[in-house]
């Protein structure tokens, strides 16, 4: 256990320049004014944890990045490219853009092994035979090898969600996006999936994380994001944020979910 | 009702060849679902594209077509389009007529099949395109490979109905000069004023024949190619 602790420590793993880079970015709907001015720099291979209340932005940051949503004004840059605004050039960045969602949406229509090739056969023009090897080596990875050929509704939700993580490792992704991938789950498959993505962390991917799993955010995170009211009000490495945090709204936050 | 009464009907149902009237149906029927299925799911395309123009344009197809009587679209296309405009799609009278009437079918009826794939379209969950956006997939790929083949099992039994109506719309031909069971079942009773309700019967019945399987056999499909979430 030790050796996993010291394996995963976040400040033995170095960064890298800054991949994604979100600059006075604003956002409404409607009325609500869900980003207000929000400035945040990933650096390649690094990990950041956002933490926040519900409605605090944190999901709709996270879908401005491969924009999902979109964006009032403000830019967000991805290895120095401005998000494009449609048509194919932005196809292709979310290619190069893993995304993971709170309610796993595999294509309920396909296998778990087509879940996996379709985006490497369908937009990167992988042969079948290829992108099949490719997606048994990363369900092996993720552990659900074995499920490869059933749908994704005969799997738990755990499977599910590791399916969804390999279905975005197949594009091979500069960075990965979570949105509160273990908030759907029971309790008993969290560490399944979180055992997972640690050891993507571990490999050094780039990861932005929508999580209220401090135990992840300690094992993995490089840095804490703490947001409220659409706006970051705290940024720290996530020792310092859990133990000391400096904003008020951030320890009320914390004495709520840490009660227990 | 005696025997002699079911003698006579015998006799006239001898005289006329019922059977190859309601295989006029059917052709209108089969004819007119192909390309009111291939119509309208690209109409369906375009009601949920994010292009505006093509959506307006999908919306006001829908609008004026289901709005319209099926026999005025009928008339338009046998009188209007021909009589009037000398359109034609066949060698002779009775092809060109069939022809013009599988086009009116068809084009009425692909306003209710756009309508039942949009159905379709929202028994599919958002997070499904997202999830395909998300790895890369254009529009037109998400829909081919994510959202269509889901959209059209939930919408199996929506369209089983616009198929049942199609093939009862189908005697409206009649008023495009199509030889077709109604028209034939209209000149018998016009013969043999004797035996109308024996006649009528007989159509009625080969209609409930035709139709009955159809909804039996939409319901079991919709059953089994359910998508489970």
């Amino acid at each position: 256990m030790a050796d996993l602790e010291v394996q995963t420590d976040p400040s033995t793993r170095s960064v890298g320049d800054p991949l994604v880079v979100l600059e006075h970015v604003d956002k409404h709907f409607g009325e609500l004014h869900v980003l207000q001015d929000v400035n945040l720099t990933v650096h390649r291979g690094e990990v950041v944890v956002v933490i926040g209340p519900s409605g605090s932005g944190k999901s709709t940051l996270c879908r401005t990045i491969n924009r999902l949503e979109t964006i009032d004004s403000g830019t967000i840059t991805i290895d120095g490219t401005p998000l494009p605004e449609e048509g194919r050039a932005l196809a292709r960045l979310r290619a190069d853009v893993g995304m993971v969602f709170q309610s796993f949406n595999l294509f309920a229509h396909r296998s778990v092994l087509d879940n996996v090739t379709l985006g490497p056969r369908k937009v990167k023009g992988a042969s079948r035979s290829q992108a099949r090897e490719q997606a048994t080596a990363l369900l092996e990875r993720v552990g659900v090898a074995n499920q490869a050929d059933k749908l994704p509704a005969q799997l738990s939700g755990g499977q599910q969600q590791r399916v969804a993580i390999a279905r975005a490792l197949a594009m091979d992704p500069q960075v990965m996006l979570f949105d509160e991938p273990t908030s759907a789950l029971d309790p008993e498959m969290i560490n399944e999936v979180l055992d997972v993505m640690v050891s993507l962390a571990e490999q050094g991917m780039t990861m932005i994380v929508v999580t209220h799993e401090m135990g992840f955010a300690r094992r993995a995170a490089h840095r804490v994001v703490f947001m409220d009211g659409g706006q970051i009000v705290e940024e720290a490495d996530p020792e310092t944020f859990f133990t000391a945090p400096r904003s008020a709204r951030a320890r009320d936050f914390l004495s709520k979910i840490l009660t227990h | 009702m005696h025997s002699g009464y079911l003698d006579d009907l015998g006799t006239v149902l001898g005289q006329y060849d019922v059977l190859a009237a309601f295989w006029v149906n059917i052709q209108l029927t089969v004819y007119a679902g192909i390309i009111a299925l291939v119509l309208g799911t690209l109409l369906a395309l375009m009601r949920i594209s994010p292009v505006p123009s093509l959506r307006w344009a999908g919306s006001t197809y829908v609008t004026l077509l289901r709005n319209t009587p099926l026999t005025i679209i009928i008339v338009f296309f046998v009188l209007g389009m021909w009589g009037q405009l000398g359109f034609t799609l066949g060698p002779d009278f009775p092809t060109n007529f069939f022809r013009l009437s599988v086009l009116g079918l068809a084009v009425y009826h692909a306003a209710f099949v756009c309508e039942a794939i949009r159905s379709g379209v929202n028994t599919v969950p958002r997070g499904q395109a997202e999830a395909a956006r998300a790895i890369g997939l254009g529009f037109w790929p998400t829909a081919r490979l994510v959202i269509l083949p889901q959209a059209f099992r939930g919408a199996v039994a929506p369209l089983g109905n616009v198929l049942i109506a199609l093939i009862k719309n189908s005697t409206v031909a009649a008023a495009g000069s199509v030889a077709e069971a109604s028209g034939l079942m209209r000149e018998m009773i016009e013969n043999s004023s004797s035996v109308i309700l024996g006649i009528f019967l007989v159509f009625a019945l080969g209609f409930v024949v035709i139709v009955v399987p159809v909804g039996l056999a939409t319901t079991a499909l919709s059953r089994r190619w359910a998508v489970a979430r």
